[in-house]
């Protein structure tokens, strides 16, 4: 695959619309980069952000010159959390948002693992809430999938 | 488990879009079947979405209003490709604003109202057990988009089922208020069962095809799983009851037009407004 590094630049550039901490390419859902073509993959099926990161996306080639890259938007292979990039998960944690996990869930205030689930579903489809035990900060997880 | 007879309307009580012709062609058919996946997710994305504002906690409002994004979601990309399939223009939104109730093809679990919590997740335990038997038939579908769209909501609809199973369980298994509205709950939904797993012409041509799916041969995971929560949450199997069949061919109760009054006064009152 022909990457250009200008390219992936512009893209690590574009915020998640409801995470800004984490950039698009941090998320994991830029698939690939050909000199003409960025293809981009949805996290959740019915996602309301994926309308946004598109439209954002390419408001950030159109500003960098690459005007002629279209934007591909492909369902398979489906997301998954897996692909959140190391420096991706160190931002949540750093933002308050526990990153995915399959072991124990460290409160990201003190770092405790007491802690506990409240609902299945948090103010994203992407995240449960929680809260900890310890220092009793409620938080989101973002949740393995 | 059907052991009385269905009943089922004459496809002569609705005039037009009845799908009734003997040899389907491919594309007509594969229209017919996408409306059937779509609808189902549209229908009751709507009615969940009914709850907002209104759910017992916060927590249960988000959950409810998260499933219903997920299953408008999968709505658009079925009404979207049923729409490519047809060849006529017509995309997600024309298809679900602009549409009469005799064109759904969405079944009847879908479309009754939501009833109390109780009621509620009844119908999602039964809907989301299927969904995700369906969706993980769906990933083998000979169709790529199709196979494309069921690999990605199965992971979100194992969630639902996971939530609705354990609501189903609390509320079985906790006070007899819970309880009992719980068992009524089921008892009601569960007449809607068998239509999930009808194989008309249309589902066997597409099964046929390796597009869709047999679904008698998910029947027994299914009653499996459903057992399986119904006795933890210590209620009672519900009794056969007369399975009423007829929304995959636009026979629909009452209640489906009430919703999409709602659903749809604002696009059909201003055709194509942005704002
Ligand atoms: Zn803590």
């Amino acid at each position: 695959m022909l990457t250009d590094p200008g390219l992936w630049e512009v893209l690590a550039s574009v915020p998640d619309p409801e995470i800004p901490v984490i950039s698009v390419v941090d998320l994991g859902i830029v698939r690939s980069v050909a000199p003409d073509k960025v293809t981009i993959t949805p996290t959740y099926t019915g996602c309301p952000a994926s309308h946004v990161i598109e439209r954002d996306i390419r408001d950030a080639l159109d500003a960098a010159g690459y005007r002629h890259v279209a934007i591909e938007t492909v369902l398979s292979p489906a997301w998954t959390t897996d692909w959140i990039t190391p420096e991706g998960r160190a931002k949540l944690a750093a933002y308050g948002i526990a990153p995915p996990t399959k072991g124990a869930v460290h409160c990201p205030q003190c770092g405790s693992v007491q802690t506990e689930e409240i609902s299945r579903f948090g103010s994203t489809p992407c995240k449960s809430l929680w809260r900890c035990r310890d220092c009793a900060e409620p938080f989101d997880l973002f949740k393995c999938h | 488990m059907a052991s009385l007879p269905p009943i089922d309307l004459p496809s002569a009580a609705t005039g037009a879009g009845a799908f009734d012709t003997p040899a389907p062609s491919e594309g007509s058919a594969l229209f017919e079947y996408l409306l059937r996946l779509g609808d189902d997710s549209l229908i009751l994305g709507q009615r969940l979405s009914e709850w907002c504002g209104h759910a017992p906690s916060v927590e249960v409002d988000l959950s409810l209003a998260n499933i219903a994004l997920d299953l408008v979601g999968q709505a658009t990309h079925f009404l979207n490709l049923a729409g490519e399939a047809e060849g006529k223009g017509r995309d997600d939104d024309a298809l679900a604003f602009r549409r009469d109730v005799l064109d759904f093809r969405n079944c009847w679990l879908v479309e009754q109202p939501n009833g109390d919590f109780a009621q509620t997740m009844a119908r999602q335990l039964l809907f989301s057990t299927w969904q995700k038997l369906l969706f993980r038939s769906l990933v083998g579908s000979s169709e790529p988009t199709i196979a494309a769209v069921a690999e990605k909501a199965v992971k979100e609809v194992t969630y639902h089922q996971e939530l609705a199973s354990e609501w189903v369980i609390r509320l079985g298994d906790g006070t007899e208020e819970s309880r009992r509205r719980m068992q009524e709950g089921l008892d009601w939904m569960w007449r809607f069962v068998p239509e999930l797993f009808e194989m008309d012409d249309l589902a066997a041509f597409m099964a046929e095809k390796g597009i869709g799916v047999d679904l008698p041969a998910i029947r027994d995971e299914y009653d499996r799983q459903i057992r399986d929560v119904i006795a933890e949450a210590t209620l009672d199997l519900p009794p056969d009851q007369r399975p009423i069949l007829g929304g995959r061919r636009g026979h629909h109760s009452e209640h489906l037009g009430h919703l999409l009054a709602a659903m749809q006064f604002l696009p059909r009152t201003y055709p194509d407004a942005v704002w």
